[in-house]
């Protein structure tokens, strides 16, 4: 099987991922040579197998709902590229 | 006494006797830090002078405590060195990508926090593949590191600034994390202690997330009693880990003591992991090592893990879906890295394309397309469902035997960007620690010999889930036996 480079620019998109053409033509070789090696797994039969999604025994984790402190606003806004006061600032989303 | 030479057991013993002062050993693993980091590039971020005013601080802690006062926390004034993808306030936490190269975290790290609580001092940061993506540090945004016993060669990864810091002597224990082997395989290449604990075993709160299902926190150091020390310390429930298990940690080091007898310890030999392909000096080195462990007493036999070969591909499919749906959050928006746009979809899409490196990218499309419609089934689910009879092989295993020996890699350290253009050839370094990470069971990786070239090798042992007494128990019966682990490159 070999993708396309119409299939790699859509994962690109998907990912949100701004790739230029010398990338998407690597990221087609490599990721179809990944995914041939993938596909030994078509070979097991799996049909009585449940997936793992976790290692851990299974159990139900809760915890009171308790008001406690949370981290200081100035101190999570401070890594923010751009602030507007107590927000985040982006680009316009509506016209 | 020099203090680069103590191991941390021997350096926490010596700082609470009163016979070394912090601030004589934080001060000389910074100017070895320093003075080597030019060659090794061990660190992205060395500590300032203010780690010497808090190792004089801890120095007034201990000598308060000998004049009758309160003991302090057992690390305290203890010097340790944390792999650049936990969280530590007050230092930037870059996980090796420039898409966070001016993070500085509002919190810290549980794992890190509870070595700070019991006394220790961060020396520095230290350098990673991007986001622990990789196999040889030569994905760090900022430059690979060396390995200190050849310098034209990779340290192994994603741990591989922890490991090299062990090795050259700038630190004398450094945090890890370890998703496919990323702490087993560059302790093996640099001649260190690596310890992967059990999934769950360590809190995750503070990692910065690639796979969640395989991600842990771990120790590279240089005895095996001193990885169980600071595991002690580190291991754990944790509210703020949901998947942190809430078994009580034992007293690892207690077990630790007396002779190293391992009459009555099953150890399983897996056929599989000694295939074509492994180097020669590693077979027999690893080999040698399990005859030095039958030598104490244990009982080997060869067993099975049918389901071996499927591991790798089983990993590329698994930890990349994670790490696509994890690494969605770097958008340029609440922190990190931001390239402007016309449009919000411009700024996510260029922020991303700019941020992130190649193999980060290249696992983002991948898992981007394993988990897309019409391909899930087949690659994401058919995956999930062969991580079942991975993790059943060891089940089973673990009936018969209590620890699983193996190398920790087929070959040891290779040359930097040999595999940088080939990222299948890099992806098979992982092939004999992928299956304990997809299984979620502990393992070590020992010192055990150097190949013709000078070059270290490792021993890979695994036990059962939640099995770390024993799995130490047996390391540290190797150690009190063998003496690689007390080699050093020359600087």
């Amino acid at each position: 099987m070999s993708l396309t480079k119409e299939e790699v620019e859509h994962i690109a998109s998907l990912a949100h991922l701004q790739l230029g053409e010398q990338e998407l033509e690597k990221y087609r070789r490599q990721l179809t040579d990944i995914l041939d090696y993938a596909d030994r797994l078509r070979r097991v039969d799996t049909s009585a197998i449940s997936p793992t999604t976790t290692v851990l025994p299974l159990r139900s984790v809760l915890r009171t709902d308790e008001i406690r402190e949370s981290l200081a606003r100035d101190d999570v806004l401070a890594n923010a590229p751009e602030r507007d006061r107590q927000m985040f600032r982006i680009p316009p989303v509506f016209e | 006494m020099d203090p680069l030479e103590l191991t941390l057991c021997e350096s926490a013993e010596a700082l609470r006797a009163g016979t070394l002062s912090s601030a004589a050993l934080v001060e000389a693993y910074r100017n070895r830090a320093e003075q080597l980091n030019p060659k090794i590039h061990a660190y992205l971020n060395i500590a300032g002078e203010d780690v010497i005013r808090a190792a004089r601080d801890a120095d007034e802690s201990w000598s308060a405590f000998r004049r009758g006062g309160d003991a302090p926390g057992p690390l305290t004034g203890i010097p340790v060195a944390v792999k650049d993808v936990l969280c530590v306030k007050g230092y930037p936490c870059t996980c090796g990508s420039r898409i966070l190269e001016n993070f500085k975290p509002p919190y810290t790290a549980t794992a890190v926090e509870r070595l700070q609580s019991a006394g220790a001092l961060i020396l520095g940061k230290t350098n990673t593949d991007e986001f622990a993506m990789g196999s040889s540090t030569e994905n760090s945004a900022f430059g690979m590191t060396h390995n200190p016993w050849d310098a034209e060669r990779v340290p192994g990864g994603s741990s591989g600034g922890s490991a090299a810091s062990i090795a050259a002597r700038m630190a004398p224990i450094a945090l890890g994390t370890d998703t496919g082997g990323s702490i087993r395989q560059p302790a093996a290449y640099c001649g260190v202690v690596g310890l992967k604990p059990s999934y769950g075993r360590v809190s995750r709160y503070g990692l910065i997330a690639f796979g969640s299902s395989l991600d842990c926190v771990g120790v590279l150091a240089r005895t095996v009693e001193d990885a169980a020390f600071l595991m002690e310390i580190m291991a754990g429930y944790d509210p703020m880990d949901s998947t942190s298990m809430p078994e009580k940690t034992p007293a690892y080091r207690k077990t630790l003591s007396g002779e190293p007898d391992l009459r009555g310890i099953r150890i399983g030999i897996p056929k599989e992991y000694f295939s074509a392909g492994i180097q020669p000096d590693v077979d027999r080195l690893v080999r040698e090592a399990i005859g030095v462990l039958g030598s104490l007493g244990a009982e080997t036999k060869e067993i099975s893990l049918p389901n071996t070969e499927f591991a790798l591909p089983v990993y590329y499919i698994v930890a990349p879906a994670e790490a696509s749906a994890n690494l969605a959050r770097y958008d340029g928006v609440r922190f990190g890295l931001r390239r402007e746009g016309q449009t919000l979809r411009e700024l996510y899409d260029g922020t991303r394309g700019a941020g992130f490196g190649p193999e980060v990218k290249r696992r983002i499309m991948l898992g981007t397309y394993a988990l897309s419609a019409g391909y899930y089934d087949a690659y994401y689910g058919q995956a999930q469902k062969v991580r079942t009879l991975i993790k059943a092989d060891f089940e089973n295993a673990f009936r018969s035997v209590d620890i699983i020996a193996s190398p920790v890699t087929p070959s040891t350290a290779f040359r930097a960007g040999e595999k940088v253009d080939n990222p299948l050839a890099m992806y098979m370094e992982d092939l004999l620690t992928l299956p304990a990470s997809l299984a979620g069971v502990p393992g070590i990786s020992l010192p055990c010999g150097r190949d013709s070239q000078g070059l270290p090798v490792g021993l890979q042992l695994s036990g059962p889930f939640l099995g770390e007494e024993t799995l130490l128990r047996v390391s540290w019966s190797f150690q009190k036996v063998t003496r690689w682990h007390k080699e050093a490159p020359s600087p």
